[in-house]
């Protein structure tokens, strides 16, 4: 293991006026349609992100091109008030396929009265996303995450 | 009606700030290049660089009469940050998306 801090979670809280079970399928179903378009990996513009219903599913953007990038994995389904899914993507804006390397996010939806949704997401084990080696290797040479922004900055423009 | 718990991050809550740092996260670049893509003068970039600079969030180094300012490469808060507002923008993006859903039937709509 490599001596890199970690790093603490991050949480995020919002309400949405959404009875439990719709937040939860909303949220899913329709991923792509309300996830900034911005924050993609493929080098062509995102037409659309996909999380598959099952655990062990896929995590993916599809490019207008059609080609597809993974972002990670499904560890946890459970409808309609929980979901786990791994975040894999490296310092080269890349998926990286070691689990060593993955973060995890927790989204958690939770009725507040019949018509609305608290839906709390952590981000957690951001540790092991600068364990991963290319991450590792550009802090290390100084570069740290100018580049990484830069090139995600880079796709992020070739995608508008 | 989103609200956010997080470490010292409260200093990317002024949107012109927020501003600066994705522009630093961009590239590297000193306080007049960064005012000259900002409604802002010199003199309010610096300030906004210097509240940054002390929240771990950029550094600045001397290259001949100029301060380039970077994110901080050992900045646990620099990539803090950076998800922290992949995670801000997603939550807003779902609660306005969810929003604009119809509540009443099964139907999906986007």
């Amino acid at each position: 293991m490599s001596s890199a801090p970690a790093i603490p979670n991050l949480h995020g809280k919002a309400t949405v006026g959404l009875p439990v079970e719709k937040a939860f399928r909303f949220f899913t179903d329709s991923f792509g349609s309300w996830w900034p378009a911005d924050y993609h990996i493929g080098e062509a513009a995102m037409a659309d992100a996909i999380l598959e219903p099952h655990v062990g599913g896929r995590w993916y953007e599809r490019g207008v091109d059609g080609t597809e990038c993974d972002w990670g994995r499904v560890l946890a389904w459970e409808p309609p008030s929980r979901l786990v899914v791994t975040w894999q993507i490296n310092g080269q804006w890349q998926f990286d396929a070691d689990p060593a390397h993955s973060s995890e996010i927790e989204v958690r939806f939770t009725a507040d009265g019949p018509e609305e949704t608290i839906v709390e997401i952590e981000h957690r084990h951001l540790d092991r996303l600068v364990a991963g080696q290319a991450i590792h290797d550009m802090i290390g040479q100084g570069g740290g995450w100018s580049a990484i922004a830069e090139a995600f900055a880079k796709v992020a423009e070739a995608g508008k | 009606m989103a609200t956010f718990k997080d470490v010292d991050l409260g200093i990317l809550g002024d949107p012109t700030r927020r501003a600066i740092f994705e522009l630093v996260a961009r590239r590297p670049q000193s306080v007049g290049e960064l005012a000259e893509n900002l409604p802002i003068t010199r003199q309010a970039v610096s300030q906004h660089l210097r509240v940054l600079k002390d929240g771990g969030l950029v550094v600045d180094t001397a290259v001949g009469t100029r301060r380039i300012y970077r994110l901080n490469p050992d900045g646990v808060a620099a990539i803090q940050a950076y998800f922290q507002r992949i995670w801000d923008d997603a939550l807003t993006a779902f609660q306005k998306a969810a929003e604009a859903a119809p509540t009443g039937d099964e139907q999906e709509h986007s």
